[in-house]
């Protein structure tokens, strides 16, 4: 029985792998979430080639949570289908999970925890091999140049060496993709700046970066931009199209321009 | 003044609208009086017994046939020697073994004390005791039957009268117990809880940093629960009343002043509880492992103070619980006046002026 | 009694003992002028929410004093608690009590009704309006911004401190939010407000940095900015992180910061930026870039700010 899930598992990831091949990590079409009556992400198509930072942004309420829960496999869609990593949106939602990263602002790590035993649990949570992890942990502290504070609560950290570890801890297990969901909501212009590096750094490795943000500089680092209003993709295009588009010199006044046109103002 | 109604007001939306827990707060009582009143019984009904009869004489198939003619005792087995007694209990299915002694008969004619033995499976030894209990119990009655034609008795077995209860009914015990129980955790872990929830969600910035008064915020808090607890009262009471036939032989009125009093005790110590807990879980620690624990296990809801080691006992005397369960099994069960529960009374009064007291002194002004 | 709304003097405030004690506030002093707008700019843990509960009276101070509005706050906290809103930086309203009622609730708490407040908090509970019975859990966050400060408005307070109060808010309703403090300005109101985002802080008409519990600058915007000591480059060329990356190796180069798709540039020497724009186009011609764009700027808050944090450690620097 156990032979038979391992090769069901093994062929359900070679065909991923095929997916795969044509150059994009997340595919979907006519996604819609329905709650009640109340349509949340209503009919959205897009690609996210391998490899480019997608940035996700929208109003408090234009749909984009519940967007990033159905690409993750927490939400079922309510019509619509696509891939995510290679699996299936609909069909597959726990291969999804094993083949993606997640972080976000709100929680990241257990401050309780020592650096090591944070990288130890999630791994074991993203079922990294055993005899992999200690080698994983060195190599994580190393390439932060962090082995020195290995026995460190996460807690007694500053801000900027926690997100360091959550980004870095996100994605130990080498998904095709991580999510970061307002990963700089809060912090200091100066933190943020050394996050955005370390993904760009991350990018360099061949890691794909779906990003989120309430800050529109932000944006301007993104490769793709996608602007969401009303549960609706309301632009879709590279920063400089966008500014180009709208004859502005910022993402801030694209943004404001095409979140005048939402109706919903909450949900 | 309007201050105070809106705190009110707002402790009310609260409790409402949280439905699971209001469903929880109001189906409790029902469910625990059930439960004590037919699974956790103390009463004894169709106990297996086994009879080694040594004797069998009419006298002893008498006393037998009265023991076995109520509902408490079955006949399970005839024992032949005495070295099964042991294979017997064993099997765990017999709690007593009746022995009538070879001389049985003989001694009773002689107009002497006749001893039987009763070997019990002591392994609950609080059952052990009350099946004991019932055994001497009919078997006395039964020596008095005998004794009719005889004009100067010898028959000496202690008699052991139930007062009060003749009938032994653990209803009657339980019912002020669960009151006890019931209002202590609704009025002491839903206080406390509510209270450092607002703590914890920080909620208590933004009231600490108007000019509410401490005392209006600690007293309104209280006050949705005290009705919520009366209507728990009635409930409880309506129930033992006509599911249990448990009487209140004393005044009404008494009894609903003496639970209200509890009331507000109890909801003093939540308060108290409140004001040193630093989270929800540490008042809720508090409240059950620190509170209901003792009170279920010391207030004499189960056991008998007077059994229990002098330091248990002396940790019963600060349970407010305890107080209350005297009263109540006073005015209830004994129909006794408020000549004899004054103390009790004053004493919970007491302490919920101390715990009030302590709260309203320890409540922080500011944020630590 | 003097012109100022807010006295802070020397307050120092510390947690925890020995060891792991942490000096959150460490010999604050400045003052806020009646009607002033007044910004606290720091990173996460600078010790702005602690300076925020020391001036509210939600703390007492280790040492030094505050005075609002001519009262102490350790003393008189009754007076003050009366005279200030104030709004958290965490959410701290009833999630399980719809708009409205949590607006009737603190109104009665401060003694007043929502009818007779209402022209003070007209402004803003206009947007709120249409969601007067939804519970305020419900609501997303830009409204229950709006709400709290409704909430912190409803007794027509002479002094309002706000602590963050656009962090997680979308840029439109951040901007709304702004707008709506610049009409309470016209009502005579103080605000202390505290901010980490830097375009923000430029409608503050005086800024102090905060820091280390410390308060390392405090000055109107413009000043800050003309006292900027390095000339910036704004650059930008097709490949942003390379270009980053070959900017901070420039000779000329003190440090360098993404801005949105440009790239920010310190330079050493003062002044000369023109000399300097040259050779650089030069420089990152000879590293293969394509697309450069090269123009001198005005050092922005951000600008300022950036550099201050790195000057002083950073982030990055103590573990």
């Amino acid at each position: 029985m156990a032979m038979f899930r391992r090769k069901a598992l093994l062929l359900r990831e070679r065909a991923a792998l095929e997916v795969l091949r044509k150059g994009y990590v997340i595919e979907v079409e006519n996604l819609t979430k329905r709650f009640g009556d109340f349509t949340a992400v209503d009919h959205i198509s897009f690609r996210v080639k391998k490899g480019e930072i997608f940035g996700f942004i929208g109003a408090n309420g234009a749909g984009k949570t519940t967007a990033i829960r159905m690409l993750c496999g927490l939400h079922r869609p309510t019509s619509g289908h696509g891939q995510v990593a290679g699996f299936d949106i609909n069909t597959q939602q726990e291969d999804i999970k094993r083949h993606i990263g997640y972080m976000s602002q709100k929680f990241a790590l257990f401050n309780d925890l020592k650096v090591w035993e944070n990288i130890r649990l999630f791994a074991g949570i993203y079922g990294v091999e055993e005899k992999k992890i200690a080698p994983k942990t060195d190599e994580i502290l190393e390439r932060l140049g962090f082995t020195d504070q290995k026995n460190t609560l996460v807690g007694q950290l500053s801000l900027g060496w926690k997100q360091k570890l959550a980004f870095s801890v996100a994605i130990l297990h080498d998904p095709e993709i991580v999510f970061l969901d307002e990963p700089t909501g809060g912090v200091d212009p100066l933190t943020r700046r050394k996050f955005w590096e370390l993904i760009y750094e991350a990018v360099n490795r061949g890691i794909t970066v779906f990003v989120t943000t309430h800050y529109m500089d932000e944006a301007e680092y993104c490769n793709r931009v996608c602007m969401m209003v009303d549960g609706k993709i309301e632009q879709l295009d590279s920063p400089e199209n966008l500014r180009r588009k709208f004859g502005v010199e910022t993402m801030e006044e694209v943004f404001t321009q095409v979140a005048k046109k939402a109706q919903r103002t909450d949900d | 003044m309007r201050q105070f109604f809106a705190f009110v007001e707002k402790e009310f939306y609260h409790i409402f609208r949280d439905k699971a827990t209001m469903l929880i707060i109001l189906l409790m009582p029902v469910v625990q009086v059930l439960i004590f009143g037919f699974a956790i019984t103390t009463d004894i009904r169709n106990t297996s017994i086994a009879v080694y009869d040594q004797d069998r004489s009419e006298e002893s198939r008498g006393l037998l046939s009265h023991i076995t003619s109520g509902p408490y005792f079955r006949v399970e087995q005839e024992v032949q020697e005495p070295e099964e007694f042991d294979e017997i209990f064993k099997k765990g299915k017999i709690k007593v073994i009746l022995v009538f002694p070879p001389d049985f008969s003989e001694t009773l004619a002689e107009n002497r004390s006749a001893q039987i033995q009763l070997i019990t499976d002591a392994c609950n030894p609080n059952e052990a005791n009350i099946i004991n209990s019932y055994i001497q119990n009919i078997a006395a009655r039964y020596a008095l039957s005998l004794d009719k034609g005889w004009v100067e008795s010898v028959y000496v077995e202690p008699v052991t009268r139930m007062m009060y209860n003749p009938q032994l009914k653990s209803a009657y015990t339980f019912v002020p117990g669960v009151i006890g129980l019931v209002l202590m955790l609704i009025c002491t872990l839903m206080t406390s809880v509510s209270m450092v929830r607002e703590r914890e969600l920080g909620t208590m910035e933004s009231l600490l940093v108007a000019p509410s008064k401490p005392f209006h915020l600690i007293f309104a808090k209280t006050v949705p629960y005290f009705v919520i607890s009366v209507f728990n009262l009635a409930v409880i009471i309506l129930l033992s009343l006509f599911a249990f036939d448990v009487p209140i032989r004393g005044n009404f009125g008494l009894l609903a002043g003496a639970s209200l009093t509890y009331i507000f005790t109890s909801l003093c110590l939540g308060i108290f509880i409140s004001t040193i807990s630093k989270t929800q879980q540490i008042a809720m620690i508090i409240s059950l492992i620190g509170l209901m624990l003792p009170t279920v296990l010391l207030s004499g809801l189960m056991f008998p103070i007077s059994s229990m080691p002098p330091v248990l006992q002396g940790i019963s005397y600060i349970l407010p619980a305890r107080w209350f369960i005297d009263m109540a099994r006073a005015i209830m069960i004994k129909g006794l006046g408020f000549g004899s529960i004054w103390m009790q009374w004053t004493i919970l009064g007491g302490m919920a002026v101390v715990f009030l007291g302590a709260s309203v002194r320890g409540f922080k002004i500011r944020l630590n | 009694m003097s012109d100022y709304s807010v006295s802070a003097r020397n307050l120092s405030k510390k947690f925890g003992h020995g060891h792991h004690a942490v000096q959150a506030v460490d010999g604050v002093s400045f003052d806020v002028k009646k009607g002033e707008l007044f910004g606290l700019i720091g990173p996460d843990g600078a010790g702005k929410t602690t300076l925020f509960r020391l001036l509210t009276s939600l703390m007492v101070p280790d040492s030094g004093t505050a005075v609002v509005e001519g009262f102490d706050t350790v003393k008189d906290y009754r007076q003050i608690r009366r005279i200030i809103g104030y709004m958290p930086g965490r959410f701290s309203l009833y999630q399980d009590l719809s708009v409205e009622e949590n607006l009737k609730f603190f109104a009665t708490l401060f003694g007043s009704t929502v009818a007779k407040s209402y022209d003070a908090i007209k402004p803003i509970y206009r947007y709120l309006e249409p969601f007067k019975k939804r519970m305020a859990g419900r609501l997303s966050g830009g409204m229950k911004q709006k709400l709290a400060l409704c909430c912190a408005l409803v007794h027509a307070p002479k002094v309002l401190f706000l602590d963050e109060p656009t962090t997680g808010v979308d840029p439109v309703s951040r901007k709304e939010f702004w707008e709506m403090l610049g009409t309470l300005q016209d009502q005579g109101i103080s605000i202390v407000a505290s901010t980490p985002y830097m375009n923000e802080a430029v409608r503050c008409h005086r800024i102090a940095f905060v820091q280390d519990g410390k308060i390392s600058e405090c000055d109107t915007p413009e000043n800050i900015r003309r006292k900027f000591p390095h000339a910036i480059l704004a650059v930008r060329s097709r490949d942003a992180f390379s270009l980053l990356q070959d900017l901070r190796k420039f000779p000329e180069a003190h440090s360098c910061y993404s801005f949105g798709n440009y790239q920010h540039l310190y330079l050493h020497s003062e002044g000369g930026a023109d000399g300097s724009a040259a050779r650089l186009q030069e420089y990152l011609e000879g590293k293969g870039h394509q697309d450069i764009r090269i123009e001198p700027i005005e050092a922005s808050i951000e600008d300022c700010f950036m550099l201050r944090m790195n000057k002083e450690g950073g982030d990055y620097g103590d573990v």
